[in-house]
């Protein structure tokens, strides 16, 4: 008989458990399991960049006086630091997390279309993980070329890892774009395909739409980083000249000739700008979620919402070289890039219109999901607002490259989707686990990381205005800024040493709640989403039991007058609550 | 419901199972036949990409055509007859009930893929001649990129092979068709995809 996927199988197909302890955690096609192995595996190698970025600061707070930071080391933490945190964190975590998670189960399917392919795109990334961190113990250690890998800096003598690092930083990332297009391809087909009866695309939950849309924006936009990687690593390995030009290394004429650096970073951005939104765009699906859930009123603008996420992942294929405005690149470039940075604001905007509005007149509950969620609208409008201003070339050029850069992608890119991932990993902490956390430690966990955050990246933006050029492993004397700069930079680190020690609360809730905390109900927060509705807390293989749900209505019914309840499930038929809906002529 | 209704309709407005009791897939193809078109769209992107790169390279100044070698024709007519003996599979696995690597349908399918393996080989042989002529991959940025758009496309073509020889080596055992007609289509179509973007870069190569 052929082999039919978990996810076509039909009710009354048997299904068939995973019985050894190998089948079921180690070498699992089960998505909630993959979905576990992907997101551990992200917040541990998250935790080393964490790791990573103190190490920075503390050269940088507190010059010379920690004896193993030498500028070799310190470029290297800034490099793996970025690396890591963009893509093998915040990328792997919404999209193999997250994505591997709720697909399936917010769109009442049993599993992946191709399940066997989804424990792949994880073995393939954990080896994309283990060749990067492999970097820190061959000679030379890790790249230190910057994150941005830009050429011919990554591959010049004398810039660190160049014996060894930067080739096991371009393998690695083309084995995870190997494992990426491997989960790509199922969350893609599954999403489109495989959706549960009465399920219609407007009828999705906005985290599926955002993580499909991200997807989506993936697969089309890290092949422009394995071309990058792979024409880099050719040049490194093969001595081609593609981005290499004609140079003098170490007081030697290069056998380089002819390359263009400006060509790899059109190549680089036009897979990192979108990448900016293969990260925002799960962020925006989830937080959609969890601020409608917990302010119990339907997301204002849904509609709207979903054509917002598809616009801004259309839209960001055409803004990427306004990562290089002060690169060299022909400067009648910068006004048509210029331009299309301040149109996609527009869409962006409107999301954040649409959950303010959301939460406007709410029963809001301030519960640790939720502040998490709001914290997110702070800091993601605060960060796009400072991208409005780096936009546009004639502010951009004495802001580059100064701290005003770094503390506008740290609190765009940064804060602001690790704050939805704090509020997700809440959220839906309970459905997972089946326990619920405890409160009052994920409150103090929240407004140390809020406040947290600002006081590291509020004073940043200052130091940008002083002039403070970023990448300098030490400032030095000079005569723009001032040595009182120094005190703020040791406030900084300082900051950034008590936001990394508080997230030392978020681990011993989840893993004390793991055990000591509160049985959760199936649906603790009365949502109203699929995930919410199985018969089993944490949902079991197959997840639906015997027979799949049903879709009678959008994912957004809260607080509908007349209703006895304050939520509606998109699961539950819908005679009676047709009549109250039509009487009282809707509630959207 | 089609795809134009579902996108403007208001979803707060309905109630109920628009689309009746059976689950409504986008595209009314198989989830491999989606998957598969998915992935040759991302290949797309990554051939048009190099594409890209190599005009921009091209207009640098120190560029010189290189002459491509004869063999190269050959190893085309290979990817073509490896092509058409993959249709011929599709359509000889439409008459027969069963398949097996050693005749008909199965048999073509095996050849096709032999004779893919066949234009690795010749392409593997075109870089040992060329560099053994003094047109290595160093000696100028042309060169360069023929080494870099044929192994890329050697490579998606491996991808295609390690499925092929995944499919031959159960067709050692005889299969109903309906079991393998999807697979014979499915490595047609990529097989067809395949030839195409090589007669781009082949033209791309030989003219510039």
């Amino acid at each position: 008989m052929a082999y039919v996927p978990l996810a076509d199988q039909d009710d009354a197909h048997a299904l068939h458990d995973p019985q050894s302890f190998v089948t079921k955690y180690i070498w699992s096609q089960d998505h909630k399991v993959i979905a576990i192995q992907y997101g551990g595996v992200a917040i541990f190698v998250g935790l080393i960049a964490l790791g990573l970025s103190i190490i920075m600061r503390l050269q940088l707070g507190f010059p010379d006086t920690v004896s193993f930071i030498d500028p070799a080391f310190y470029y290297q933490a800034v490099t793996m630091h970025g690396m890591i945190m963009v893509i093998y964190l915040l990328t792997a975590l919404f999209l193999g997390g997250f994505g591997n998670y709720l697909i399936p189960l917010m769109c009442g399917t049993r599993d992946m279309v191709f399940p066997f392919l989804n424990m792949l795109s994880f073995w393939f990334y954990l080896l994309s993980v283990l060749v990067l961190l492999a970097s820190f113990f061959i000679p030379g250690g890790p790249t230190g070329a910057g994150w941005t890998l830009y050429a011919p800096q990554s591959i010049s003598m004398g810039t660190p890892g160049y014996e060894g690092g930067i080739l096991f930083m371009l393998i690695s990332l083309a084995i995870f774009i190997v494992a990426f297009t491997m989960g790509g391809l199922n969350y893609v087909t599954t999403i489109l395909q495989a959706r549960t009866r009465g399920l219609t695309l407007m009828r999705l939950p906005l985290s599926i739409w955002g993580i499909f849309t991200a997807t989506v924006l993936g697969l089309f936009a890290f092949p422009a980083l394995l071309v990058s990687a792979i024409m880099l690593g050719f040049d490194l390995v093969l001595g081609t000249s593609f981005f290499m030009p004609a140079m003098m290394e170490l007081g030697e004429q290069s056998s380089y000739d002819g390359g263009s650096p400006i060509l790899f970073q059109h190549l680089f951005w036009f897979f990192g700008h979108p990448e900016v939104y293969i990260v925002a765009l799960p962020a925006f699906g989830l937080v959609s979620d969890v601020i409608s859930t917990h302010a119990r009123k339907n997301i204002f603008g849904y509609r709207m919402m979903v054509w917002a996420i598809i616009a801004i992942g259309g839209l960001s294929f055409m803004v990427w070289a306004h990562h290089m405005y002060v690169s060299g690149m022909n400067p009648y470039f910068g006004f048509f890039f210029a331009t299309t940075t301040l149109i996609i604001a527009v869409p962006t905007a409107l999301k954040v219109y649409n959950w303010v509005l959301t939460l406007w007149q709410g029963n809001i509950r301030l519960n640790t999901p939720m502040l998490f969620a709001i914290g997110f609208i702070f800091t993601f409008v605060h960060g796009g607002l400072t991208g409005l201003f780096l936009g546009n070339v004639i502010i951009d050029i004495p802001l580059a490259d100064t701290y005003f850069v770094v503390a506008h992608f740290h609190m765009v890119m940064g804060v602001s989707p690790v704050l939805v991932l704090f509020a997700a990993l809440y959220h839906w902490y309970p459905k997972v686990t089946g326990r619920m956390f405890n409160e009052t430690l994920g409150k103090v966990h929240f407004w140390c990381t809020f406040l947290g955050t600002y006081a590291i990246y509020l004073p940043m933006h200052y130091l940008g205005f002083l002039g403070m050029p970023r990448r300098y492993f030490e400032m030095g004397s000079t005569d723009f800024v001032p040595a009182s700069a120094q005190a703020l930079n040791a406030n900084i680190t300082l900051a950034a040493i008590f936001v990394a020690v508080a997230q030392i609360l978020f681990f011993v809730n989840i893993f004390w709640s793991l055990r000591k905390g509160d049985k959760a109900s199936g649906n603790p927060w009365g949502a109203t989403t699929l995930e919410w509705q199985t018969p089993d807390t944490p949902p079991k293989h197959g997840s639906w039991g015997d027979e799949l749900p049903s879709v009678y209505r959008w994912a957004y019914d809260y607080s509908v007058p007349g209703h006895k309840e304050d939520f509606i499930p998109q699961n539950e038929p819908g005679e009676e609550y047709e009549k109250t809906h039509h009487t009282s002529g809707g509630h959207a | 419901m089609s795809l134009y209704q579902d996108v403007t309709n208001k979803p707060w407005d309905q109630v109920g199972l628009p689309d009746g009791i059976e689950s409504k897939p986008v595209f009314a193809v198989s989830n491999e036949r989606l998957a598969l078109t998915v992935f040759m769209i991302i290949a797309s992107v990554v051939f048009s990409l190099l594409v890209v790169s190599y005009y921009i390279r091209m207009n640098i100044g120190d560029w010189v055509p290189m002459s491509i070698p004869t063999q190269v024709w050959l190893n085309t007519a290979l990817l073509v007859l490896s092509s058409v003996f993959m249709q011929g599979a599709v359509f000889v696995s439409h008459k027969q009930l069963s398949v097996s690597l050693y005749s008909g349908a199965g048999l073509l399918f095996g050849i096709g893929g032999l004779f893919a393996i066949a234009f690795v080989a010749g392409q593997y042989q075109v870089w040992g001649l060329l560099a053994d002529t003094g047109q290595g991959i160093r000696s100028n940025p042309a060169n360069s990129f023929f080494y870099l758009l044929t192994s890329v496309h050697v490579a998606h073509l491996g991808g295609g092979l390690w499925v092929w020889s995944k499919s031959a080596i159960r067709l050692t055992h005889a299969a109903t068709s309906d079991h393998f007609h999807q697979t014979f289509s499915l490595c047609a179509v990529y097989w067809h995809f395949l030839l195409i973007v090589w007669i781009g870069l082949f033209l791309l190569l030989a003219n510039t």
